[in-house]
């Protein structure tokens, strides 16, 4: 057991940290720095910059357009990013949908699909939850009736992120009324600019816009678009749970980039004649936190080291998932108590509008708001420890 | 021991009940905050003629002279729909503000806060000064007969709809002696005053007061020790407060509930999961536990000040807290849908939020706590 890394990969290592420290713009790190989520014009223009660096997909194989990297160079290149303060990938099309893309798709559609992802001129929405079915996604009623050369499609997607900015959707839809569930799911990849559908915003409860109703309504999709074969639609999500490993390690190796915005959060905030970071009950919080993210880091350093050895790493993945989820709102609810009375200012009223506001407002809480929904998407936490429950420890 | 509430309590109760029903709609309340308006100054006028502004003024200046009892039937009501009107500062802190006051000023204020004509407010917070009470660098010099005042009050909750300002402000000593604090009250309009206005994410609409040389309209109470009348006032609204929390909280465990009983999931009720079912008793659990933390709060303001300020403290840090854990779980519980802005679970979240900072955190009430216990403690000893 060693935690070196071989001479290589230090030369990888410095060859990115290089990269990082010549190509994330003092805009961008300070965007990520103050914990502001970015836009999507934003995530767009990095992701242009890594692909002008061939770096476009850090998680998919050369023959695809990849880095074909391995999950140790994926790892230095994701920590020296955080380190760096540069931006995370937008993943709904580069992890969710491309790998099924070049898993279980035809030559045609690699072709019409893979390089706009990974230059980011496409952007993808991923239309599975339904107003019925979200932990119980296998229910949805979504329907596709093929029609000749096309699917009509109608039904509702809900909390569909982005949708307002997708080019493209993924979308899970029912093929079949009449078999098991599962069995009766199809997957098909629709222009959003196609008749029929309509996208209605949804705020959420950090007052800002990310998700969206999608309404489908005869919508005509070629067959052409069908991902893989009707009626397997559901099973292709699998080969994304190998590789979650690696996005969820990744995930971990962010709460760093918190952990350092509220530390320069506390420094400025008096107690006293003491600065907050100094007093030692904010202190203890924060190690409290700070040790926890080590035993995620480790787990995740762990989970990466089968993944690169092949082996199954279990319910790792799920537990990761929790983890990240559950300290990322420890941290941010800190980051909220580090503020203090600041965090009562979320937005000006009247003429002064656009102006700063004192502790970086409205941040913190909008950070605080949004890692709400971290232990409810993707996958909720319930749902992730039933997984565990039931797949690993046969409960 | 009795924890029933009076014959007219119970009145009380009812008609803020009936109130919740008739004037709580959600729907309304969103339009309203979209609307830019800090609160329904309608509900407030109707408020004030159900008496309910004057409870905690006493009956000689225009008030119902009610106990704290009464408030906190009140303020549960308020809690429980999402109220935005600012009743704690003008209607529960401003009249202990002002118990020391000159006549002349009782008789402007109170009969016009008790007739929601008036609205009056606490600027205390400092930039530097966190959560204590004590820390005023705000200083006040003698002028003209009066005082003029200068600082800056970083956080003044309901301040940008206020008419007065309560300002603690120094007058001798340094910035963190508690000797050496004097109340000043202060016209929004005196000249050289500078007010920001700013909404929480609970949409509530606070203020930033930055303060160059401005005149006060009057000195309440004492010179140099405002301290005590500031803390026992602050106590009065911190107990009013958390009867909000407990009605807030009430509301979130019904609804989470009820969702838990309707949304189908899996073919079944997903309130039939055990997972959520021990979620929501845990959930129910912390609710009784507020309320009994809120009803020793309430019941302690007639203590000495020690006893007080423990009760108080260990209230204030604990429902802190158990509003917190409800408020995250409810929006859990209810999946996508509970982090909604068109929902009011996650608004009931960002209320208990709000509450749980108020007058203080529970880091900082933990502390209070302890300065209490230790100094009962030397107390008994001596
Ligand atoms: C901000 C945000 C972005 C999202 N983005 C997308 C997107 O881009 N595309 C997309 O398709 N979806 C998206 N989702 C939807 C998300 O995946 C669903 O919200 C999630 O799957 C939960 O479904 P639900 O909201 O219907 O809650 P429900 O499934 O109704 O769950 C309600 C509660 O019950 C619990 N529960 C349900 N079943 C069980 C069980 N068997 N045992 C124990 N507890 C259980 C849940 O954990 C939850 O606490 C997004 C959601 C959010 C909040």
């Amino acid at each position: 057991m060693n935690l070196d890394f071989t001479p290589d990969e230090l030369q990888f290592r410095d060859e990115a940290r290089a990269f990082f420290a010549a190509n994330v713009s003092e805009g961008l790190r300070a965007r990520v720095r103050t914990g502001t989520r970015l836009e999507p014009a934003e995530y767009i223009q990095w992701q242009k910059t890594l692909a002008g660096h061939g770096w476009a997909a850090p998680t998919w194989p050369a023959e695809h357009g990849g880095t074909g990297w391995s999950p140790t160079q994926y790892y230095i290149f994701e920590s020296e990013s955080a380190r760096a303060d540069a931006p995370q990938q937008y993943h709904q099309g580069l992890e969710l949908i491309g790998p099924i893309i070049f898993t279980y798709g035809t030559p045609e559609q690699r072709e019409k699909y893979l390089p706009s992802i990974r230059s980011s001129d496409h952007w993808w929405a991923q239309g599975y939850s339904e107003p019925g079915a979200g932990s119980d996604l296998a229910s949805l009623k979504t329907r596709a009736i093929r029609d000749g050369d096309h699917y009509v499609v109608t039904g509702q997607k809900i909390w569909t992120s982005y949708a307002q900015v997708a080019t493209h959707m993924f979308c899970l839809v029912r093929t079949d009324t009449t078999v098991r569930k599962q069995a009766g799911i199809s997957l098909l990849l629709i222009d959003m600019k196609s008749l029929g559908i309509r996208v209605r915003p949804i705020l959420t409860l950090d007052e800002r816009h990310h998700v969206n109703e999608v309404f489908l309504d005869e919508v005509r999709v070629p067959v052409a678009d069908l991902l893989g074969e009707e009626g397997k639609g559901w099973s292709y999500g699998k080969v994304l749970l190998d590789r979650e490993r690696g996005i969820a390690c990744a995930s971990g190796l962010r709460l760093g980039q918190y952990v350092r915005v509220v530390k320069d959060c506390a420094r400025g905030v008096r107690v006293g004649r003491k600065s907050l970071l100094d007093t030692a009950i904010f202190r203890d919080k924060l190690a409290q936190i700070e040790i926890e993210m080590v035993a995620l880091e480790y787990m995740g350093l762990r989970t990466l080291a089968d993944a690169v050895a092949g082996l199954d790493s279990g319910p790792r993945a799920s537990m990761l998932k929790i983890r990240w989820s559950e300290l990322l709102q420890r941290i941010t609810e800190l980051w909220v108590e580090a503020t203090g009375y600041d965090a009562a200012n979320f937005a000006l009223i009247g003429s002064n509008q656009g102006e700063p506001l004192s502790g970086n407002m409205p941040h913190p809480v909008m950070s605080y708001l949004h890692a709400r929904v971290t232990t409810i998407y993707g996958g909720s936490n319930e749902i992730q420890r039933n997984v565990i429950a039931r797949r690993s420890l046969g409960l | 021991m009795d924890f029933a509430l009076t014959p007219e309590q119970h009145q009380l109760q009812n008609s803020v009940a009936r109130f919740g029903r008739e004037y709580g709609d959600f729907a309304a309340w969103r339009r309203m905050v979209a609307a830019g308006h800090a609160f329904d100054t309608g509900n407030w006028r109707h408020m004030a003629e159900l008496g309910w502004l004057g409870i905690a003024i006493p009956e000689r200046d225009g008030g119902l002279g009610g106990t704290p009892v009464d408030t906190m039937v009140v303020m549960e009501g308020i809690g429980c729909s999402l109220a935005l009107e600012p009743f704690v500062s003008s209607c529960v802190l401003a009249p202990a503000l002002l118990a020391g006051a000159p006549v002349a000023v009782r008789e402007t204020l109170l009969p016009g806060i008790a007739a929601g004509e008036v609205f009056v407010t606490l600027a205390q917070a400092e930039p530097n000064g966190r959560f204590d009470l004590s820390h005023v660098e705000t200083i006040a010099v003698p002028h003209g007969g009066g005082h003029v005042l200068t600082g800056i009050k970083s956080h003044v909750m309901d301040g940008a709809t206020a008419d007065w300002f309560v300002v603690p402000a120094r007058t001798r000593g340094e910035m963190d002696d508690t000797d050496g604090i004097t109340l000043f009250l202060v016209a929004a309009d005196a000249a050289g005053l500078v007010r920001e206005n700013m909404r929480g994410p609970d949409h509530r609409h606070n203020a930033r007061l930055t303060l160059d040389g401005v005149a006060a309209t009057a000195l309440l109470g004492s010179l140099h020790d405002g301290l005590a009348v500031l803390e026992r006032a602050v106590d009065a609204a911190i107990a009013a407060r958390l009867a909000e929390a407990v009605g807030a909280m009430d509301a979130l465990r019904d609804m989470t509930l009820d969702y838990l009983k309707t949304r189908q999931q899996f073919g079944v009720a997903i309130g039939s999961f055990q997972a959520l079912q021990h979620r929501m008793v845990d959930i129910s659990t912390a609710c009784e536990e507020a309320r009994s933390m809120t009803y020793q709060a309430v019941l302690s303001l007639s203590l000495p000040r020690l006893a007080r300020r423990r009760a108080i403290s260990a209230a204030k840090a604990r429902v802190g807290q158990t509003g917190m854990f409800v408020g995250h779980q409810a929006v859990q519980l209810h999946g996508g849908i509970g982090t909604s802005d068109e929902l009011a679970v996650s608004h009931y979240l960002k209320r208990l939020l709000m509450i749980d900072l108020s007058f203080g955190n529970a880091d900082h009430h933990r502390a209070l706590f302890t300065l209490a216990e230790d100094s009962l403690a030397l107390e008994m000893a001596a």
